[in-house]
């Protein structure tokens, strides 16, 4: 018999635990790749996301461009028919990079007129997305 | 004569327990148990920032903070001096920055991850309210900030419990100094004394100053006529005749 | 009436013109906003994690601050600010576990008891005025202005912290409708305009303002009220490079205050090459507003 390969558990759990979600209720409907405006700039889609969750692809989510081209907008929790709340999925995906403190935006590489030009609620949501 | 008995306490510089004399201050009890400052120590007197320290008491959860030249060392305390905190400080052009908020937000853009937990304020041995600081700095508002951070004395200890990692110490100055030469109203009086430096009317007055000899100018300074304590304000020495609102008149 | 109002950050910067039409509108409709004494950034956006509570510190400790402030009730206008202290609100108000926490935390502060119920300027315009007290207060009617009602994501997502039902998208456009504009059929009201990723992925940002311009145009409108700063700062920074789909973004609160007749606060305009202030006035609409200096 195959044992089960803990790592891989040991993730499923943790994303479990962060987002709150039972990821095993998908059932790879697609609504949430359809719903998200932002698929176009990822690499993979939602639903991809989801299912290399489901079987704890650790690498292939943690490398994924999805959760950071996400900008929270909660179109895929609005719709999705198995009422898991996606966002909360990205948001765990995230923070387990974030909680290694790797960050993906690092605020002294922004230009100043970055800085300049956007609003203060632009900068401060971005650094509580991006940034351990 | 009888010699009275100084009652000795105990108190633990990073975690080690020495027995000093009763009503010292942490700074002289540290010195009292063998440390020799070369940091950590300024000016003795509560003002310079060097000798920030952090300290708990038997029992009790919280961190508590202190001038260790100002705060008498306590029975029990278990204390560390932090006499430096490393913080990012950014150098700026002072005369190329605008005297808007974007001033300070390109040069501390880590501000924004403020989560105001308010540990900074609680730290803060001078009671500035930091948080509250870094939160009119986020709205913009330089002139509210540099009032309230007006007691800062750049100890760093805010810096050193930030959950953002944002150097509020650097940031609050940035703020006054900010404030103090680019918004607040300039005073009317200080403009006419630059225009009489200007125009020249001082230099007689220092002119014979430089033609004086040393000794002349000893006596000078030592015969000269002193405010006293209790003066009003419409107290004038006796010779008049160095007075500003001479010269201006 | 009175009811205690928290601006938010932006508001007092780059969106100035937010929070000054919004008073000036609410005092014409004879509701008084009162700003908190003491207010600190309310996070901008929520916390998703279900084990992270640093992240809810700041917006529960501005409800503490309403809660001093004696009243039940927090207004914002801001769709940030309104989204993060609603879900911070009902996230203590159902765990109180999590609050216990927050308030052991927080223990320079009062506790909060849960009370304060976080409101949107719309929902107060909607339930505590109402559609036709504020018509009937309209001095200078928008009349043949085609508007694009754009709520974004903040005012509609999740569902228990929106500020109607999910299918209903109402209030915004009741509001147009009020104030005697046309809201034309816009379907992308809650499309995302890309939000923070204007900072570390602005192509998004681009791709998204693109996406919403085109819908607008094609939907009649003539110009896209908002409710968010930062919408607001997307949809107009973005567009300068997208030449004929150009078109003016105006607060909904600038809209009211200059149908009410009071100063509808048009000062940050200009930042947007479709200038609102030059299109309201070649339509004739500011003329009748002499509060519009």
């Amino acid at each position: 018999m195959k044992k089960i390969n803990p790592k891989k558990t040991d993730f499923i759990r943790k994303v479990k635990e962060i987002s709150g979600q039972n990821i095993g209720l998908c059932y790879q409907c697609g609504t949430c790749s359809g719903a998200c405006p932002n698929f176009a700039e990822s690499d993979i889609l939602p639903r991809q996301l989801m299912r290399r969750a489901q079987l704890g692809m650790e690498q292939d989510v943690l490398q994924s461009k999805l959760p950071w081209v996400c900008a929270s907008c909660l179109s895929c929790t609005a719709l999705c028919p198995r009422g898991i709340d996606i966002a909360k999925v990205m948001e765990a995906v995230r923070l387990l990079s974030l909680r290694e403190n790797i960050d993906y935006v690092n605020p002294r590489e922004l230009s100043e007129e970055t800085i300049a030009k956007l609003p203060q609620i632009a900068l401060i949501s971005s650094f509580r997305k991006h940034t351990a | 004569m009888e010699a009275t008995e100084t009652k000795m306490i105990p108190i633990y510089i990073m975690g080690k327990r020495y027995e000093v004399p009763e009503g010292l201050t942490i700074m002289k009890a540290m010195e009292y148990a063998g440390y020799q400052y070369i940091r950590g120590c300024g000016c003795r007197g509560g003002i310079c920032g060097a000798c920030g320290t952090i300290y708990r008491k038997p029992g009790d959860y919280k961190i508590y903070s202190a001038l260790a030249c100002q705060t008498a060392a306590e029975p029990d305390m278990y204390l560390t001096q932090l006499p430096f905190f490393p913080a990012n400080h950014v150098p700026s052009n002072y005369a190329e920055l605008e005297g808007v908020p974007e001033d300070i937000y390109k040069l501390y853009p880590e501000l924004f991850r403020c989560v105001a937990c308010n540990a900074c304020s609680k730290i803060c041995p001078m009671d500035v309210p930091v948080m509250d600081v870094i939160a009119y700095i986020k709205r913009g508002d330089i002139e509210k900030a540099a009032f309230e951070a007006f007691d800062c004395i750049q100890c760093g200890l805010c810096t050193s419990r930030c959950f953002a990692e944002a150097p509020q110490f650097h940031i609050m100055q940035l703020a006054r100094r900010i404030y103090g030469g680019k918004l607040a109203p300039k005073a009317k009086h200080n403009a006419e004394a630059a225009q009489a430096v200007r125009e020249g009317k001082f230099d007689a007055m220092l002119n014979q100053l430089m033609s004086m000899s040393t000794e002349e100018i000893k006596k000078e300074y030592i015969e000269r006529e002193i405010e006293p304590e209790t003066a009003g304000d419409d107290w004038k020495p006796k010779d008049a005749k160095w007075l500003i609102e001479e010269f201006l008149r | 009436m009175k009811l205690s109002y928290l601006p938010g950050c932006t508001l007092k910067t780059k969106a100035q013109d937010l929070d000054l039409s919004t008073v000036a509108a609410m005092e014409a409709l004879d509701v008084e906003l009162e700003e908190l004494p003491r207010w600190n950034c309310c996070g901008t956006v929520f916390s998703f994690a279900d084990d992270d509570l640093m992240h809810q510190i700041a917006p529960v400790r501005n409800l503490i601050r309403a809660q001093e402030q004696g009243g039940d009730k927090l207004v914002t206008v801001c769709s940030f600010c309104f989204n993060t202290l609603k879900r911070a609100s009902l996230l203590v108000k159902e765990n109180s576990d999590k609050l216990d926490t927050l308030n052991t935390f927080m223990d320079e502060e009062e506790d909060y008891t849960g009370n304060i119920n976080v409101v949107h300027l719309l929902e107060v315009l909607r339930d505590e005025v109402g559609w036709d007290q504020i018509e009937g207060k309209v001095q200078n009617p928008l009349k043949d202005l085609k508007v694009a009602a754009y709520y974004g994501c903040t005012l509609h997502r999740p569902k228990e912290a929106a500020i109607e039902p999910p299918n209903k998208l109402e209030a915004l456009n009741d509001l147009i409708t009020a104030l005697g504009a046309t809201p034309v059929d816009f379907p992308d009201m809650t499309t995302c305009c890309g939000s923070y990723q204007a900072v570390a992925n602005p192509e998004i940002v681009i791709n998204r303002t693109r996406e919403i311009l085109s819908s607008a145009k094609e939907s009649g409108a003539e110009m896209i009220a908002v409710s968010c700063p930062l919408c607001e700062c997307n949809l107009r920074e973005n567009q300068k490079e997208l030449g004929e789909l150009r078109m003016p973004i105006i607060y909904f609160t600038q809209l009211l205050a200059l149908a009410l007749g009071v100063d509808p606060h048009l000062h940050q305009c200009e930042k947007n090459p479709a200038d609102a202030r030059s299109f309201l006035e070649s339509k004739g609409l500011l003329a009748a507003c002499t509060a519009a200096e």
